[in-house]
Order: C-alpha cells, then structure tokens, then sequence
C-alpha cells in the first residue's frame, strides 16, 4: 500500500489540483450573488467523488480492462442504444439516463472511458510500425458505431471528442502518408456533401453553424453568446478586472458563465495573466501526460494514456477556441474547471486509468 | 495474460515528443488569441462591457408652465407614472396576464394587441401599457414586484391643463415627436419625447422645454436595473407669461357656451391679447396622454374643425363691420364730400341689378349710415370710391395681412382688387362686385383678429398694433398709417352710436353706464339667398361684433364672431359687452359700469343682401 501511494503521479495531482482550485474559485465568484449560489460545494462533492472513481480505477490493472474490451465495448454500445430508447431529455437532446436518487448520468461520457479502452486495445494488437489500411478501417469503423449514436441524441460536441483518440492512436501506430492524404482529400470531397446535407442538421445546430460563421447577424441569438463571451474576454484586459468584479460575469451577460464560459468568466476577472496560468497549467497537464505515455511499460498501456491526453487536449483546444470566438458553441466544457458531474467523474476516472499505467510500470 | 499483451514495449518516443511539440504551438496560438482580444482589442471591449452593464434612463425634464398676466397658473406639469411591461421574458408575461388583467383593468386581448404591435421592437424596449398610472395602480405594481417582474413603472411628466377646454386652441397641445421633426432636431428629439404641437405649446417650445436629465443605471443581463450610479439632473423649462386676463377669459368662456365662432380681446394700446375664445373646441389634457388613433382622426375629420383656431384662422366676410373701412376711405381718400347723403328706399339698382337694404333709411348721411348700418349709402360710397381705392385702405388698416401675432396658423384673409381678379380669375373686375365689397361681403374675407385689430386701430388714429400673447414689453410693436382726427372723429362718433344711439343697431341693448362704449355690428351672409331657397333651407347668418372703449384713445378692442348667430346685434354684441364691462369692472371697482336696458329695440341690424345677385 505505502508503495501503492508512492507511484502515484503527485506531480499530475497538484497540476490537476491547482485546475480544480481556480475552477472552484471561479464558479463562486460567478455564481454567489445568484440564486445559484453555493453551486462550488457542489463540485466539489463530484471533486471528492472523482478522486475516490480515480483510486478505486488505479488499483485494477489496465490490461484486465483491456482483455474485458469488447465487452465494454457492446456494453457501451447497448447503453447508448438504452439512452436513445429510455433516457430522458434535457434542453432538447437525450443525455441522460436516471441513475436513482436524482443522479444522472450522462451515457455519452462512460463512452468516451470505453472508447479509450477499446482503442488502446486494437492499436496494441498491430505489431508493425505501420498502420495497415484493413487496420485502420477497423478502428475508424469501431469509432464510428458510438459516434453516430451519440450524435442520434443529438450531442454534436461529444461525438467529435472520440475522434481525437483516433487521430491520436492512429499516428502513434505509424498511419502512413498516403492514406493521410487519402483520408484529407475524401473529407475534402465530403464538405460539399455535407453542405449539401447541412438542411438535415437540427436546427440548433445550423444555428450554431450559421452564428459561427456570421455572429454579428444575431446579436440577440446565438451569436449573442459568443460576442458576450469575447466581450468578457477582451474587456478583462492584461490584468483582469478582479475577483468578483467582472460585470460580463457578475450580471450575467456570459452565458453559462459557470460552466462552458467558465474560462470567459475567469478572463474577465483575472486577464491575460490569469488566462496564461490556467492554459499553462493544462498544457503542464497534457506534458506530464505525454511523459508518463513515454515511460509506460508496453504500448497498451501508452494508448490508454494518450487516449486520455486526446480527449483532454481536445476539450481544452475547443472549450478556449470556442471562449474566444475561434470555434462554434458545441457545448465541450473546460475540463475540471467547468462545473459539471458527469464531465469531472469522467476526468478522474481518466486520471485513474493513467496512474494504473504509470503503477503498472513498477508492478512485474 | 491474454496472447495480445506481452511483449510490445517498443514506445514511439518520436511520435510523442511530436505531440508534445504539438501541444505547446498549440497553447501558444490560443495565448495569441486571447492577446489578441485581451491587449489589442481591450479598448473595444471594454467600451462594449461599459455599454452593455450601464443603461441611461432619461430623466424628462417638466414643461415650463404658461401663467396668466397676473401669475395664474394656466397650464401646469406634474409627475406621473407610467407602467411598463417587460418584453424579454415572453413565457412569464403569457403567466402574468390574467393577473394584470385583473389588477390592472386592462383587458387581455388589449395587451396581447399592444405585444403584438411591438413584436418588432427590439426585445428590451417595453411596452406602455398604462400611460397614466393611478394611485391604485401604482400600489398594485410595487405590491407585486416580487410575482409580477415583468411590470415596471416610469416616472413621466405630464402636461396639466386646469381649465380644460378654456384657451384650448390658444394653448394648443403637445404630443410625441413627429419623425419629420426627429429628422430635422439633430439628435436633439429622442423618439417618444414630448413637444409642443400647436398653439403656444409649439410657438413657445423652445422656452417651454427643458432639457432632460440622465440617470445611469447598473443593470443586469436581462436588464433589470441593479444600482444607480450619479445622475445629470434635469433643467426644467422656463415659465412664460402670457397676456391673457383670466377673469376676462372666464367671462368670454361663459358666453360662448353651446357657441360656435371666436372672440379676441385686445388691449388696444398695446396689442396684448386679454382673451381670445374659439368654439367648438377640445380638452388639451386629452393631448398630455397618448391620445387614441381613433380619436384623433375623429377630431382631426370633425366637420366642425375643433383644432381650428378661429380667433386667427377663420376667413369670413366681415359684413357691416367692413362700413368702417369704407368710412375711412371715404374720407381719407378725399374722393367724397364728408357731407355726402343718400336718399335709402330700402333698395337700389347697380349696373342693373337690385341690391337691398334692411329698411328703407331715408335721407342718410354718414353718421347715420354707420348707426343704422345703411347699405345703400355704402353701395353708393363703394360705386364712387372704386374697387382699388377700398382695397388700398383695406390693407392700410391690416386686412388681407398677417396681424403677426405669436401664434402658429394665422391665416391672411383676403382684400379682393382688380390685380387680384385678374391674377387669380385672369378676367376684369366686375364693377357690380364693388357693390356687395362695400358691405363686406363677396370675396372680402377677414379673420377676426383683424377686425379687432382694425377697429382699434381707426379709433386710435391709424396705430395698429401687433397682437401678441407673451407678455413682455419687447412684444409691444405698431404700425401707423396716420388718419386725420376728424376722420377719426366723425367715425368714432358712428360707432358710439350704433350702442348708445336709439337708431342705432344694437338697439341700446349693450349700452353701458359711465362707459364710452363704442362698436360695429355685421351679419355677414355665409350662403346666397338664391342657394338657399335651392336648397330649400334657411341658413343662419354670421354675427359679428367689435366693440370698443373708450371712444377716444381706446384701452380695449373686443371682436366676437358667433357662428350661425344671426343678427351681430342679438347674439355677438352682449358678449362683447360682458367682457369690456367685465375689463371696468375690474379697473374702476367702484364705477357700478351696469348694463342699462333700452326699452324698446329698434331692430336693426338685420341680415344683408349681399352677394351679387342673391336676389333677384
């Protein structure tokens, strides 16, 4: 036990510490004056329950998880199918199914957990340096069964999240140039298609499309969100205008402000200085991450890490590209700082599925 | 172990430091968008931050209030309140209606009519749904504050008028800005600001309004306000004073009652208005609130034209009246022995025509031509003096022009000469139509503000003053077209006799004791004769008085015109005689000026033929 302690990633923990600290911070500050208030101890309850999901996952030895791949795999599969059949539905998508006791849980999280998992597991089964096209068209179809299912709920922001521990996998297996350059050129044949096909979107979502694209033609709308947040942004300055002093945040004009606007929100009150903390810290975070991929004992374990890495990078490139107008609202929250249950479980227990790799490098 | 584990420990150290690399250029090119807004354009946000947190409310500044020569208050300002509905929450107003509708009195299918007008506004302007909050009203907003935020009051100054309909078309009114005046203000006029309209409200305007204040409000994402920071105090309007006499205008009211037509009183020495009346007429306070489009177009299409203000923009044939004008040309201009005399059948024939007198006068001279209102005289003095002579005095003595008085509207009136007819009608003169000219009728038109102005002015010796409401020694102007004393004499002495004569028109039914009371009656015909028995219906004349005193150097000039009144002596007269009895009454508390009853009426003053042709 006392050598359990010892390997765990204490460096990682006080990055992910510090995230969790000014997240904790920053929803008070936006949320005391509401009727909201009090929502930070609420966080922190899924903080404490996070890091208990996180230790308990550390202590099962990944490659048990791995050979249980397809498993979690079907399994995932049929509670997506349940959440479109059963769940029910909040602000217009089917997220959630009931877990009992006013818990809910949102299914497409657990997914993107087993996709890490199933991924790591295909990748470590190539035993070349190259990625063969069979190969590879296995792993896009293994990615693409969850993402239209998840995408059917409609959540366009959580499907995209899986294909970045394709991406990531695909060129840490040795994906080979042309089928790159095949791959970029049938995307590029598939935008006009898909403009084509946009009329076959929901209407939020060619809202959202539109707004991005134009975000001055709907002050009042979507595009009111986005300029608010960059207003919140700017009008920070180099120094921020102080905790609890940002009136972007404090009267409520950025949306959200507590979770998906969150990094606006902090902007706002804290500035340049405060932003360049918080991105250095995850960029720290995402460093510390890669370094325990580089050291894990076997590729498997190397997969699983930087399938975490995939999916926090991506959420924290989009949620700030998105806080400052450089990306559409798809609804991708900053992870450990957004408020948020299901996307701070899923965090930790990411964290859990890391330190079980980095564990398992002492263990044999 | 599962056969797939074992073994494969060959980490790509490569890849991963690539993606290592990857991730710091990535975190950088977002530090540069953050820069970017955060240090390049702070400025620009910041200014955006600044607008969105901080609304300005205007503070409306009160109208100056219109006060009478004496420092009674005529029209006022006063706070009041306006309630508001909040347009942003679209679901909670759907909830709130019943309960507005109940405490409010306004019915629900009126309030979705209101939502669904201003369904294009933008979503944070509300809507007024109560322009004038009652005390009730008020209570029941703030009571409900907490269920009902979707209601909101607006402090608004409201435009006061004590008396009503007295002085309305005087007054006039305010009402929201037009967009064509919110075009031409230069960002002045917010839409939605109160202005002056008509009468004095537009004439003064400029006095009248103040400038508003600013108060600048926190307020939050859904705009309610959330603390006040420091407030532009607003500058209310300057009072003005005007010259009106409340007591005169009281008494001039009074008489008017279920009246149509208009009086001026005017202080003949100085031009100050002291009344002026104009039935049928409105309540301006229907105005101070944002009148109704319905009742609005009923005013504005009524056939009776209450906005008109008859006192300056009625254009009438001035009847007997015009005899003055004629008097005076004919002695000024020299053209006719002052001794001249006509011998009055009752009738006479012009250019073949008859035209006809009230009575047969017999022997007449001047004097008792302008006492006993003699037509024939006049038809003949008209025939001697020509069409260009009586229009040269007629314009010498302010008719046909602007009186220039401080009042929008005024109309000239017209003064018909050979010029004119050729001009308008492109034919020559009919000599015939000097006849019916010579009694103020055919296409004479005055409006009554001239003939007061001109009455005065003859009796002054050719002073016209120029009329004017605001009360200030700088308004005092005149022009002068000097006229003889004797001329003067000889017509003054005429228009004490029409009052105080035995055969003079008013019969002696306005004579006043201790008085010089003096004057000229007309009943101007507004059909001809020959329509009428058309028509088969029998049109009231327009009466007509102008009265004066004293009958030398006169303080006051009173000009009534009662529409449809009949004979100028009847029903125009005794107003005139109230007020200037009213006017001594008050200067010489103890002079006891009472109306002394002749015993008999001499009955004069009848209609007149008038119009070429009327009667065959």
């Amino acid at each position: 036990m006392k050598e359990h302690v010892h390997d765990f990633d204490w460096v990682l923990l006080a990055i992910v510490g510090a995230i969790c600290a000014i997240g904790l911070a920053e929803i008070y500050s936006s949320t005391h004056a509401s009727a909201m208030a009090g929502m930070q101890y609420r966080q922190l309850i899924w903080i404490g329950v996070g890091l208990v999901g996180m230790f308990l996952i550390s202590r099962i030895d990944y490659h048990t998880l791995l050979d249980q791949a397809p498993a979690l795999y079907v399994f995932g599969i049929l509670s997506l199918v349940a959440v479109l059949a059963v769940g029910h539905t909040r602000y217009g998508a089917k997220r959630w199914v009931s877990l009992g006791g006013g818990f809910n849980l949102q299914v497409s999280e657990l997914m993107k957990l087993i996709i890490i998992i199933v991924l790591a597991r295909y990748f470590s089964e190539v035993r070349t340096d190259r990625l063969t096209l069979a190969d590879l068209a296995k792993v896009i179809l293994l990615t693409l069964v969850p993402m239209g299912l998840i995408l059917k709920q409609p959540d366009l922001g959580t499907a995209l999240v899986l294909v970045p521990v394709l991406v990531i996998g695909a060129i840490l297996a040795g994906i080979e140039w042309k089928h790159v350059a095949v791959g970029v050129v049938l995307l590029g044949l598939l935008i006009p298609v898909g403009w084509r096909l946009r009329t076959h979107l929901k209407p939020y979502q060619q809202q959202r499309i539109q707004t991005f694209l134009h975000p001055e033609e709907d002050q009042r709308g979507a595009g009111y969100q986005i300029l608010q947040s960059q207003i919140a942004v700017g009008s920070g300055g180099f120094w921020g205008k102080g905790f609890g002093k940002g009136s972007q945040n404090q009267l409520g004009f950025v949306p959200v402000r507590y979770s998906d606007f969150i990094l606006a929100a902090l902007a706002e009150e804290q500035g340049f200085i405060g932003v360049c903390v918080v991105l250095l810290l995850y960029l720290g975070l995402i460093l510390r991450l890669v370094d325990n991929a580089q050291k894990a004992k076997d590729k498997a374990g190397m997969y699983v890490v930087m399938g975490v890495t995939a999916i926090l990078g991506f959420h924290v490139l989009v949620n700030a590209s998105m806080v400052i107008g450089y990306m559409p609202v798809t609804g991708i929250p900053l992870p450990l700082m957004s408020y948020g249950g299901s996307s701070t479980a899923f965090v930790f227990l990411a964290l859990g599925l890391v330190m079980n790799v980095r564990m398992g490098r002492f263990v044999n | 172990m599962a056969p797939w584990t074992n073994t494969d420990t060959r980490i790509p150290q490569g890849r991963l430091a690539l993606v290592s690399y990857v991730s710091v250029g990535l975190v950088i090119l977002l530090l540069l968008g953050f820069w970017k807004l955060q240090v390049v354009q702070s400025g620009h946000f910041a200014d955006l931050a600044e607008r969105n947190r901080i609304r300005y409310i205007p503070i409306i500044a009160p109208r100056g209030p219109m006060l009478d020569r004496y420092g009674r208050v005529l029209v006022d300002s006063y706070p009041s309140f306006s309630i508001l509905l909040l347009r942003d929450q679209p679901k909670l107003i759907v909830k709130s209606l019943p309960q507005i509708e109940e405490g409010l009195g306004i019915s629900k299918q009126d309030l979705q009519e209101q939502l669904e007008a201003a369904k294009d506004e933008p979503k944070f302007q509300p809507v007024v749904i109560k322009p004038v909050a009652s005390d009730a009203d008020i209570a029941f907003v703030e009571s409900h504050r907490a269920d009902l935020p979707v209601l909101e009051l607006m402090m608004v100054q409201r435009r006061h008028y004590p008396y009503g309909e007295m002085l309305a078309n005087t007054i006039g009114y305010v009402g929201e800005v037009s967009p064509k005046e919110l075009a031409k203000s230069d960002g002045r006029y917010r839409p939605g600001d109160i202005v002056g309209k008509a009468g004095l409200e537009r004439e003064y305007n400029s006095i009248l309004e103040g400038t508003d204040g600013m108060r600048r409000v926190v307020v939050n994402s859904v705009g309610k306000p959330v603390r006040s920071l420091d407030d532009i105090p607003a500058i209310p309007g300057k009072p003005i004073q005007l010259t009106i006499d409340y007591d005169l205008q009281a008494i001039a009211d009074r008489d008017f009652a279920g009246k149509e037509g208009a009086l001026v009183a005017m202080d003949a020495r100085t031009g100050e208005i002291l009344a002026m009346v104009s039935r049928p007429t409105f309540d301006p306070n229907d105005f101070a609130v944002r009148i109704p489009a319905k009742e609005w177009l009923q005013l504005n299409t009524d056939p009776e034209t209450p906005l008109l203000n008859r006192a300056i923009q009625a254009q009438l044939a001035p009847g007997s009246v015009f005899k003055i004008v004629m008097a005076t040309a004919m002695l000024e201009s020299k053209a006719i022995s002052p001794t001249y005399k006509v011998f009055c059948p009752g009738y006479a024939t012009f250019y073949g025509r008859v035209f006809h007198c009230d009575h047969p006068h017999g022997e007449v001279d001047l004097h008792k031509a302008i006492v006993a209102s003699c037509d024939v005289y006049f038809y003949n003095v008209g025939k001697l003096l020509g069409i260009d002579r009586i229009s040269y005095y007629a314009n010498a003595l302010g008719l046909g022009h602007l009186t220039g008085i401080d009042l929008p509207g005024e109309e000239p009136g017209l003064i018909p000469s050979e010029a004119w007819v050729e001009r308008v009608y492109h034919h020559k003169w009919y000599p015939g139509s000097t006849i019916s000219v010579s009694i103020g009728q055919g296409a004479v038109m005055v409006t009554p503000i001239q003939l007061a102005r001109m009455v005065a002015g003859v009796a002054s010796g050719g002073t016209l003053v120029e009329p004017h409401l605001l009360k200030d020694d700088a308004n005092v102007r005149a022009t002068t077209f000097p006229i003889s004393a004797k001329t003067v004499d000889t017509i003054t002495q005429g228009m004490w006799g029409v009052v105080n004569e035995p055969d003079g028109t008013t019969s002696g039914l306005v004579k006043l004791k201790n008085i010089d009371f003096c004057g000229k009656t007309g009943t101007a015909q507004t059909m001809s004769y020959q329509l009428q028995n058309r028509l088969g219906k029998h049109v009231k004349e327009n009466a007509w008085f102008v009265g004066y005193a004293p009958r030398e150097n006169p303080e006051i000039v009173v000009a009534a015109l009662v529409q449809g009144g009949g004979w100028g002596s009847v029903s125009a007269a005794p107003i005139v005689r109230d007020v200037v009895k009213a006017y001594y009454d008050k200067k010489y508390p103890n002079l006891n000026v009472t109306t002394a009853q002749n015993a008999k009426p001499a009955g004069s003053g009848r209609p007149l033929v008038a119009s070429a042709g009327a009667r065959p």
